[in-house]
């Protein structure tokens, strides 16, 4: 009868002791809302404290745990450790990610106080909501188990649905969220389903169990026709409709334009950068978990998935970045931008996926270093487009506190009125492009090493993403230029005031603005922490 | 000047000088931020002539040699062998000077902008430290990153200051080079891939050319990478089929970006072919040669007829540069080969040499040339403010020194002997009858419509009895500051054109390294196993 006593025990040691440690970030955000609540009820305490004082204070704190856990976890090579009875894992590619998202929490805060949305009287609200989704992020970044997988998914996604509708009063904000919240519904739904079918038939919801128990739910004949293996088929499906809708991958990409469009351009801009980020974490998650340790076991199966993922990927890019050719609306033209770079990152999964899954049978071909490639590439790109992209949604937001528009239209002959804010926009949109010397470049420029590598060595689909991504990076570029062509090109409207941008701001803008180029001229620094993270991910 | 610093600070002069005008000159200085540009360039024309003066013709390959070492390199991106690498020889030093030379006087005028000058000042710079990259970088990845920074700055240049298209003409030229630096990029991923990933390009160079054992790239990716590279330049050249964004680009840009465009930017591509697309690919060079002819032949005598077609003066004038650079493609295409003790081998190697001799004077001269027929035409139209060559007429009386300069700048471009353009013209159809006399008859007769539009332009502009076009009280003779420019071009076109050895003792050594290294690498190929076929030109 010891062993209940014992158990309780080790359980509470190994709580205390190493898992909440791991989770300190999420339990620093987590303080951080209980004290946002807090001041609010002793009345006159948030007048002396500002709740976004708070929140940067918080989140500031979080960035520096994750920071610390990354470099722990570099300095001392320690494997990755399953915490919280195995639901959640800690290592370096789940710090890495749960870095950028506090990261990027903080630069958005920042660019809240700037633009006063949310006001004072709103602010605890909106803020306990942002900090709320981060946490689910994170939980995402570092899922292990495919309950997290769910919670972290929906956790990140119902304060998304409410700061949405946070603009009280607009109509389109509260259309858009009500849009949000139908479709984030049906896509849970549907993803939910496809988790219990895949755990039931699997036995088991852990995410590195499950490759040992695909391969003999599969069989030897790769599951191809068997009831198993179609259901398998089905709920892998059903899974990643779920991530494709988070992802805005085409055709689940509907709400997106709307959604950006109704928000404002700060939760935009968390929409268009954290959700993305945390959701690839995620998706990469799963996919290392069907390929698993043992790939020659299904090599089809996961091929298939692949190749589908990169199927999609193209879809994605192109229609993206077409369909932004005609929006005249900055917000929705940067929602059609933000899926067709999802689009790009899918690619260096898809890639990754085929790789893992077929490149053993290449005889003198390096898998594992392949496979990082395209992690690599993948963590570089989610950094940049952090920057990139947050810069684009700030630049916009900060002018429509002046020009009370978010119409291209608006920014007419902008750029000449405030040189700097403009001339970052110039830096952020060029790099969402993807021209040297710019952080978007390499992003794209890895990936594409990847899928060249991987075209001329396994799988020729990926010559296919190769050219497909090449072409739509020209295509990308008319659209794009639109902004900074109204911004330098165009005289301003005939009622326009002029626009005057305070040095705060303009350095803020900067700040964001500057890493983009960094990036493009020292990426060294950075892609080599992506690629210690993603050889600590595929050993 | 010959180490990694001396280097970098002729490549980033302008940019700091940019930098300067960025924080240190109030927008309202006009004046000063013109006079400032035009110090900054000319300083960094100094650096470049310092540079010629240090440079040893003897030595054909690149240099600074360090202890057998060549060009400077310091590691830049070490995970991907990525390095930031320079150097020049033959080849790219007369560009270097070209750009430099050209840009300086574009600066000088650049009075005629009249709007956002510190914008554009910042942006000219800029443009110039793109430019001058290019030409010096030895690195591939360095020379992309160098193609592609400097589209941004043309492009706000076009798109800001042009003229009433400017906005298309802009994204247009944009579009075109990007499509181009796409297919530049994957060729690049070839090499990288297929040569030990190495983005050096004199090493990309000694595998494409069979010297390092264990490393060669195969006929497919020769000749693969080879169309690629070709049409990413081609682009820039920019000939036929590719040309089309030019017209547009060149009529909307103001005078001073066309001089650049016409005089420098039209050269990268050139230059591309003659740094990377051949010593890489001599293959895929051989599998292209007679399409490069075809390509440069058409270019001559299509460019030719759509110039006598045009009634705008500086479209002209955009057309005479399609026409112009033809000579370029097709004085590196004549590469004719012949079978000897059973594998194929150069035939004429020295007719080829001043082929290639010829296409590089081509490319120096049309810097000066061009550049100085748009500034001629950008003088007449700050005056009159229209360009209709119907218009014209009798200028002759009213601007007397400006007449003369201008027609001795035509005559240049037309190719009179005596004068820069003769040279190149002569030397790359001589080349050309090794190869296949009907094409070389087919080449030497666009030099008569080339006399057509140019004669039929200086008859419409210049002579005539009077000025009957609008704005005729606004004719005045040319200022000190503009004569100066059209002196020193027409000085440059005379030197070039009595002296060529000017230029030809500094590339004809490069040059031949280039023609003998590409036929050793045809012959390497040759003993792995590609075969080569010879196509009977007519």
């Amino acid at each position: 009868m010891t062993s209940f006593g014992t158990l309780l025990n080790n359980l509470i040691n190994d709580t205390v002791q190493t898992s909440l440690c791991h989770f300190a970030p999420e339990l620093a955000l987590s303080a951080t809302i209980v004290l946002l609540l807090l001041l609010r009820l002793f009345g006159s305490a948030d007048r002396w404290i500002p709740p976004y004082f708070t929140t940067l204070a918080g989140a500031l704190v979080a960035l520096g745990l994750c920071g610390t856990q990354l470099l722990d976890l570099l300095n001392s090579s320690q494997e990755p450790e399953p915490f919280f009875t195995g639901l959640l894992v800690f290592d370096h590619f789940g710090a890495f990610v749960r870095g950028l998202l506090a990261l990027f929490l903080v630069l958005v805060v920042a660019l809240t106080v700037l633009t006063g949305i949310p006001d004072r009287e709103d602010g605890p609200d909106f803020y306990t909501l942002m900090l709320g989704s981060t946490i689910g992020m994170m939980i995402m970044a570092s899922a292990n188990h495919m309950l997290m997988f769910f919670v972290g998914i929906e956790m990140a996604s119902v304060p998304g649905y409410a700061m949405v509708a946070f603009l009280k009063g607009n109509r389109k904000s509260s259309e858009a969220a009500f849009k949000y919240v139908v479709y984030g519904a049906g896509a849970a739904g549907v993803m939910l389903y496809g988790i219990s079918l895949l755990t039931g038939i699997l036995g088991t919801a852990s995410l590195p169990e499950m490759a040992s128990h695909l391969a003999i739910v599969l069989g030897d004949a790769g599951g191809a026709g068997t009831a198993e293996g179609r259901t398998v088929l089905l709920a892998v499906l059903m899974v990643l409709i779920g991530l494709a809708f988070k992802l805005s991958l085409v055709p689940f990409h509907f709400w997106c334009p709307d959604v950006f469009e109704g928000a404002s351009a700060e939760v935009a801009a968390f929409l268009s950068v954290a959700s993305k980020g945390a959701a690839f974490a995620l998706l990469v998650r799963f996919c290392l978990a069907l390929v698993g340790n043992n790939p020659d076991a299904y090599p089809e199966f996961t091929t298939g998935i692949g190749l589908g993922l990169g199927a999609i990927a193209a879809v994605t890019v192109t229609f993206g970045n077409l369909a932004a050719y005609s929006q005249t609306n900055v917000k929705r033209l940067l929602a059609y931008s933000t899926i067709a770079h999802a689009g790009f990152m899918l690619m260096a999964v898809s890639a990754l996926m085929v790789v893992m899954s077929k490149g053993s049978s290449v005889k003198g071909f390096d898998v594992a270093e392949a496979s990082r490639m395209c992690v690599e590439g993948l963590l570089f790109y989610l950094f940049v487009y952090l920057f990139m992209n947050l810069g684009a949604f700030a630049v916009v937001a900060l002018l429509r506190n002046q020009t009370f528009s978010e119409e291209i239209d608006s920014f007419n002959g902008v750029g000449w009125q405030a040189p700097a804010l403009c001339s970052c926009m110039v830096l952020c949109i060029f790099s969402l492009v993807g021209l040297p010397p710019l952080g978007g470049f390499w992003g794209k420029l890895v990936i594409f090493m990847s899928l060249f590598n991987i075209a001329s060595n396994v799988h020729w689909f990926m010559w296919v993403l190769l050219v497909v991504g090449g072409a739509n990076t020209v295509f990308s570029l008319f659209y794009y230029i639109r902004i900074l062509k109204a911004m330098f090109m165009k005289e301003p409207l005939e009622d326009a005031r002029a626009v005057e941008v305070p040095p705060t701001i303009g350095n803020y803008a900067l700040l964001i603005a500057l890493p983009v180029l960094l990036l493009g001229l020292f990426p060294t620094w950075t892609t080599s922490l992506a690629h210690g993270v993603a050889t600590w991910l595929i050993p | 000047m010959d180490s990694i610093l001396g280097l970098s600070l002729l490549i980033f002069m302008p940019t700091i000088g940019a930098l300067a005008l960025a924080l240190l000159f109030n927008s309202k200085a006009v004046e000063a931020m013109r006079v400032f540009t035009v110090v900054v360039t000319a300083i960094t024309f100094v650096l470049t002539l310092l540079l010629w003066s240090k440079f040893d013709a003897i030595d054909p390959g690149i240099q600074p040699a360090v202890d057998g070492v060549r060009g400077v390199s310091a590691e830049w991106i070490g995970s991907w062998n990525i390095h930031y690498r320079l150097g020049y020889d033959g080849i790219s030093l007369p560009l270097v000077v070209l750009t430099s030379f050209v840009s300086m006087l574009a600066a000088l005028a650049s009075w005629s902008i009249n709007k956002l000058h510190k914008g554009y000042f910042i942006l000219f710079l800029l443009l110039e430290t793109g430019m001058l990259g290019v030409f010096l970088a030895l690195d591939f990845f360095l020379f992309y990153v160098f193609w592609e920074v400097m589209l941004l700055p043309m492009y706000f240049l076009i798109g800001v200051w042009g003229g009433p298209r400017r906005e298309y003409a802009a994204i247009k030229f944009f579009l075109y080079t990007l499509a181009g630096s796409v297919l530049m990029l994957i060729a690049m991923l070839m090499f990288y891939f297929g040569g030990g990933n190495e983005f050096n390009i004199l090493r990309l160079t000694q595998i494409g050319q069979g010297n390092v054992p264990g490393l060669h790239f195969d006929e497919f990716t020769q000749i693969t990478a080879f169309i690629l590279l070709f049409i990413g330049f081609a682009i820039k050249v920019p000939c036929f089929p590719f040309h089309t964004w030019l017209p547009d680009a060149h009529v909307e840009a103001p005078t001073p970006i066309s001089m650049i465009l016409a005089g420098v930017l039209l050269k990268m591509g050139g230059y591309g072919i003659l740094r990377i697309a051949f010593p890489i690919c001599p293959v895929g060079a051989q599998y292209a040669a007679y399409t490069l002819v075809a390509i440069g032949v058409i270019s001559i005598i299509y460019g030719g007829f759509a110039a006598l077609a045009q009634t705008d003066f500086k479209r002209m004038v955009a057309y005479s540069s399609v026409s112009h650079m033809g000579y370029v493609i097709l004085g590196m295409g004549v590469w004719k080969i012949t079978a000897e003790n059973g594998i194929m081998v150069t035939a004429g190697r020295d007719y080829w040499l001043m082929g290639m001799n010829g296409a590089m004077f081509q490319m120096i001269a049309h810097g000066v040339s061009s550049a100085g027929m748009f500034f001629m035409v950008g003088v007449i139209y700050d005056r009159v403010h229209h360009r209709d060559l119907n218009q014209f007429g009798g200028l002759f009386g009213l601007m007397p020194l400006y007449s003369g300069l201008a027609a001795g700048i035509f005559f240049a471009g037309l190719g009179l002997p005596g004068l820069c353009g003769f040279i190149g013209e002569v030397f790359v159809v001589l080349s050309t009858w090794n190869f296949s006399p009907v094409l070389a008859i087919v080449a030497a007769s666009g030099v008569i419509i080339t006399a057509g539009y140019i004669l039929w332009t200086l008859q419409r502009v210049y002579l005539g009895a009077e000025y009957k076009g609008p704005h005729a009280e606004e004719i005045t003779p040319m200022n000190a500051r503009e004569a100066t420019i059209a002196i020193t071009l027409l000085v440059m076109a005379v030197v070039l054109g009595v002296y060529p050895n000017l230029m030809f003792d500094v590339m004809n050594g490069s040059m031949a390294e280039v023609v003998d290294g590409m036929d050793a690498g045809l012959r390497a190929a040759q003993q792995s196993g590609v075969s080569i076929t010879s196509v009977p030109a007519p």
